[in-house]
């Protein structure tokens, strides 16, 4: 059957299960874009800035876990993408991205529009391909979607020249996949697990250390099973935030520069880590020299260069988390733990970390806790980067798997408006608070257009403090208080802002007026924006300052009187 | 084999395609890996060339230079032979110094090293030599004295002894 390139493209993104599009055309993809009415299950949301297209697909690939897509055209639409591609590589979320290139005979001219985007994506890709014949597009596609989820996931881009989308050739079915350089190992080794086995058996005070490999390999049973069964203890990392009920008597919170004290003194105490799809990156860390010195490691992760990169292991086991639990939980037998676990409990009751204290202003971290009530920590929580962030993480109650999407690796902000659009995208009768920054907000809020176009009724909070918040609060904590270009004296009135998009606007201004707001944003049909004019100069607490240790950490400041 | 402690041999089969080299020394680069030489060429497969990297560096270092190389996806074989039983060569081409007085003496320096003179012209000499990394720094030093005008050098290649095929590191 003879076939235009464009043509293979939706035909292979629809093979390959791909029901959303999210991107903006121009010159180089338009024979693309011309091509979509032939393929009315391939829906494409048109956004506002290619920058929304990537952390979208990301907020759509984390809820279902399929790659999302994005289109861009070539040179600066391509280049838009960046940041929202680095985001995905940093945190393992596939995706494949489609852009437009200029026509081959034009390549390396510097014809208009001409960006060398493999080349600028070459260190923030999983992998990337530059198609110079139609005839390899339905191959190339293929691959991108198994590279992208398969193994470590992450974003794949396939550059398309214009002249390519136009080019007619005889389509037929890819064959298998012919990929001899790509193998990932799935199946744990049995003669580590067995290791792994004993070094568990034997430990008096282990914790199990899960991150986002867990969610990704969608690891809960297991992941349950295993803590249940020898009562160790779980600490997640920011990524593996919801991989573990916060609700369970096992569960420990989560560690490293903003993380509870508690869970950071459990591993500085522990004797055995049993690291789940984590990466010992250095927000947990600290000096990495110093972390949990009285310990042995356990290190799951099913990419190998993860293993032994910033911590000595002693059994390494490569594989797909699920795959290597399922194996482990076979072989552990049950055991109580019970000194250990009162200790846990001790370390919870003399640093319980997110205490908050007793007064009548406006606290963005009481905002959180109100948002994770009313919802009972049912909603799928999106983040910015900064201080509403950490509260977030720290104070909402994530009850059910892969309902916290941050970016924690590139710490993105703009990422809280795309990414939850693409996450009710994903899940359209979803709940969808996206926690923002004044700041992260006025990045990407050019998606609200978006958002009401395509009705999605994503609710905002805007933990409104007026600052860049976290760099505030590292002036404030490391630069005598020198607040140098973190203030913002020019914001909009977001109410008005909201309203200009025909979202529904509220402001907050009085701690009384908290719950009533986020109600009638969980009543109204449609996307809401609630403005919450929060106390400007808060801190998040616990702190322990970059590569030092948790005998630096500054738990909460000493002034404050606190309450439960 | 006479490489010095700090210097590890790597090799990788890898595909034929436009890029690789660009994935790989990006890698490197990001990384912030040292390759002291690197040397592509084909393999006995058609489509597919075969690298020799010479990495400085301590083991841990190398064995995540050596992960690192094969989470590339054109990347198919990744094998670390520093410690083992292994042949390597590079070649080099030295253009020395060479008058009436001193050209006698350069040629029993040549022989010396198994080398060959592979131009004379007035005033200079091309010698070629081939063999590990050692030996041909040996001869450049020695031929120095003469005074050395240009060296260029392959970078090693490198290959295991004795067994047929080279396993995989596991990954
Ligand atoms: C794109 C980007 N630019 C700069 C930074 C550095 N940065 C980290 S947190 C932060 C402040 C964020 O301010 P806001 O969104 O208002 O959140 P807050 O900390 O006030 O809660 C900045 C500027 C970043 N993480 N991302
Ligand atoms: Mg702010």
């Amino acid at each position: 059957m003879n076939m235009r390139g464009a043509q293979i493209v939706c035909k292979s993104l629809l093979r390959e299960g791909c029901d959303v599009v999210f991107g903006i055309p121009g010159g180089a993809i338009l024979p693309l874009y011309q091509t979509l009415p032939e393929f009315p299950d391939l829906r494409h949301i048109l956004v506002r800035h290619e920058q929304g297209a990537a952390h979208a697909a990301d907020g759509y690939a984390r809820v279902t876990g399929k790659p999302g897509v994005a289109f861009a055209t070539s040179g600066p639409g391509a280049t838009n993408l960046v940041t929202g591609i680095a985001a995905a590589q940093m945190d393992s979320v596939p995706m494949v991205i489609v852009t437009g290139q200029v026509g081959r005979p034009s390549i390396g001219t510097d014809a208009f529009q001409e960006t060398d985007i493999t080349g600028i994506t070459l260190p923030i890709t999983k992998h990337n391909f530059l198609v110079m014949e139609a005839k390899d597009i339905a191959r190339v596609i293929k691959e991108a979607f198994f590279i992208a989820n398969s193994g470590r996931p992450g974003p794949v881009l396939v550059d398309i020249p214009r002249d390519v989308f136009m080019e007619e050739v005889d389509y037929e079915e890819p064959l298998e996949l012919d990929l001899p350089g790509y193998k990932p190992t799935i199946s744990g080794n049995n003669r580590q697990i067995k290791k792994a086995s004993a070094l568990i058996q034997s430990a008096k005070r282990p914790v199990i250390l899960a991150g986002h490999g867990v969610i990704i390999s969608r690891a809960y049973d297991e992941l349950k099973e295993l803590a249940e069964r020898a009562q160790i203890p779980v600490i997640t990392t920011l990524l593996g935030i919801s991989c573990f009920p916060e609700d369970h008597v096992l569960w420990t919170g989560w560690p490293g520069m903003h993380g509870m004290a508690y869970s950071s003194l459990a591993l500085d105490e522990a004797d055995l880590i049993v690291a789940l799809g984590m990466r010992f990156d250095d927000r947990i860390t600290g000096n990495a020299e110093k972390f949990s010195s009285k310990s042995k490691k356990i290190h799951v992760d099913i990419d190998p260069s993860e293993i032994g990169k910033i911590i000595p292991v002693d059994v390494p086991i490569v594989g797909d988390v699920k795959d290597v639990l399922v194996k482990l939980n076979e072989l552990v037998e049950p055991s109580t733990h019970s000194d250990w676990l009162k200790r846990i409990e001790t370390l919870k009751k003399d640093h319980p970390s997110l205490r908050l204290p007793e007064t009548d202003k406006l606290l963005a971290r009481q905002v959180i806790r109100d948002i994770s009530e009313i919802t009972e920590g049912n909603a799928t929580i999106v983040t910015g980067v900064g201080q509403h962030q950490m509260w977030a993480a720290q104070h909402y109650e994530f009850k059910n798997p892969c309902s916290l999407l941050t970016s924690g690796g590139s710490g993105t902000m703009g990422y809280e408006v795309p990414a939850a659009m693409g996450a009710q995208v994903a899940s359209p009768d979803g709940t969808v608070w996206s926690i923002a920054g004044d700041g992260g907000f006025q990045m990407t809020l050019c998606e609200l257009a978006t958002i009401v176009e395509n009705k999605l009724p994503v609710k905002f909070a805007i933990l409104n403090n007026g600052f860049l918040g976290m760099v505030r609060q590292w002036q404030e904590i490391f630069f005598e208080s020198s607040y140098v270009s973190t203030g913002y004296s020019g914001n909009p009135d977001f109410v008005k802002l909201a309203e200009a998009y025909g979202i529904k606007g509220i402001r907050v201004t009085d701690k009384t007026q908290v719950k009533t707001a986020i109600q009638d944003a969980m009543e109204h049909d449609g996307p809401v924006l609630i403005d919450f004019i929060v106390e400007q100069e808060e801190n998040v607490y616990p702190m322990i300052p970059s590569g030092m240790t948790v005998k630096d950490m500054i738990e909460e400041p000493s002034s404050e009187r606190v309450t439960v | 084999m006479t490489t010095t402690t700090d210097k590890h041999t790597i090799t990788a089969l890898v595909e034929d395609q436009p890029g690789v080299l660009n994935r790989i020394s990006s890698m490197f680069r990001r990384r912030g890996y040292n390759i002291s030489s690197l040397a592509v060429g084909q393999s006995e497969t058609d489509g597919l060339s075969r690298m020799t990297f010479v990495v400085e560096g301590d083991p841990e270092t190398v064995e995540m230079v050596a992960k690192n190389l094969h989470k590339l996806v054109e990347v198919i074989k990744v094998v670390n032979i520093s410690s083992g039983n292994t042949v390597s060569r590079e070649l080099a081409l030295v253009r020395v110094n060479a008058d009436v007085t001193t050209r006698s003496e350069i040629m029993q320096i040549v022989d010396i090293f198994r080398a060959k003179i592979v131009d004379v012209s007035q005033g200079t000499l091309i010698v070629e030599v081939t063999g590990d990394e050692n030996k041909v720094d040996s001869l450049v030093d020695l031929l120095r004295t003469f005074g050395v005008h240009e060296v260029m050098r392959t970078g090693t290649i490198a290959m295991s002894r004795g067994v047929s095929y080279e396993e995989d590191t596991p990954g």
